[in-house]
């Protein structure tokens, strides 16, 4: 284990950053009774909620600058997949029922945390022909509805997400 | 001029995956495969058509200072693709594991595999053709 950082002062200006922001954004009233009644309200919910947003408050923010830019480029690879995946289901939608395996395998990740598996589930259930079931500690099953959707998880999704939380900077 | 012939290509190919969602769900053979249609094809479909409304949006504002307000309905926009992409697999996932659960059986290609029923047997859940014994 990594030694423990103290945790950082700059958490809670930062979630009340974040709560702030979508205040605005939701509100559209810039005058001082409507921005005075988000200070209020988001102040309390930051000052209430310890653990709102950043479970973790100990991993120094440089790090977590990091992994949102990761997370971000993340993203946008997923995107992309999304796209290819839309497309797959648009020809098997209008392709003769034939073309269709269905069947449901079983697949072992590496992943530990809960927040990595549920995004490693969710990719999963984006990305072509492929739906997660069941996550069985770090089994996943998976139906896939043909060989080649099947043949998909080969692991390069779990390289990108531990990537994204990786500890080193490499 | 090019925004709004823009937006428009957008809505249609929106609207082009959602048809193609729509065919799927009817014609696939099994719950669980069109769970693949349901689940997948509103998604794509949803950030291009939403993102056809965000450029109509934009399309409107001729002088920054005065129409910054248009900025904020983009980011509203936005944030209802953000949360379908949050929501929509985690309710796919959420719907399939439940009819696995209830009992639902998939249809399997012979010669592939179902490594679900090799490993995780359901309870049988009492229906009205296997009803729950005394």
């Amino acid at each position: 284990m990594e030694s423990r950082a103290p945790r950082s002062p700059l958490y809670p200006a930062l979630t009340f950053g974040c709560l702030m922001g979508i205040w605005v954004v939701f509100s559209g009233f810039l005058d001082p009774f409507h921005l005075s009644l988000g200070l209020i309200s988001c102040g309390i919910v930051t000052w209430l909620s310890s653990g709102l947003l950043f479970d973790d408050r100990c991993i120094p923010l440089r790090r977590r600058a990091t992994q949102t830019l990761r997370f971000a480029s993340y993203l946008l690879w997923l995107t992309w997949q999304i796209v290819l995946s839309n497309i797959a289901v648009l020809k098997l939608a209008f392709a003769p029922r034939s073309t269709l395996q269905p069947q449901i395998v079983r697949y072992r990740t590496p992943l530990k945390t809960d927040f990595e598996k549920f995004l490693l589930a969710n990719s999963i259930t984006l990305t072509p022909g492929t739906v997660t079931i069941k996550i069985l500690d770090d089994l996943f099953y998976i139906h896939a509805i043909d060989d080649s959707s099947a043949a998909g998880l080969n692991g390069e999704m779990d390289r990108r997400i531990a990537h994204i939380f990786a500890t080193s900077d490499s | 001029m090019i925004l709004t012939i823009l937006s428009v290509i957008l809505i249609v190919a929106g609207l082009v995956f959602f048809f193609g969602a729509a065919v799927g769900l009817m014609r696939f053979p099994d719950f669980y495969s069109r769970m693949h249609a349901a689940g997948k094809g509103d998604t794509l479909s949803t950030l291009l058509v939403i993102s056809g409304f965000a450029l109509y949006q934009i399309r409107g504002i001729h002088d920054l200072s005065h129409d910054w307000p248009v900025l904020l309905v983009v980011l509203k926009l936005l944030a209802i693709v953000v949360f379908i992409y949050l929501t929509s697999p985690t309710s796919t996932s959420a719907l399939a594991d439940a009819g696995w659960e209830d009992g639902i059986d998939p249809v399997i290609e012979p010669g592939r595999e179902n490594h679900l029923e090799d490993d995780c047997r359901r309870k049988k859940t009492p229906t009205a053709q296997n009803p729950e014994p005394l």
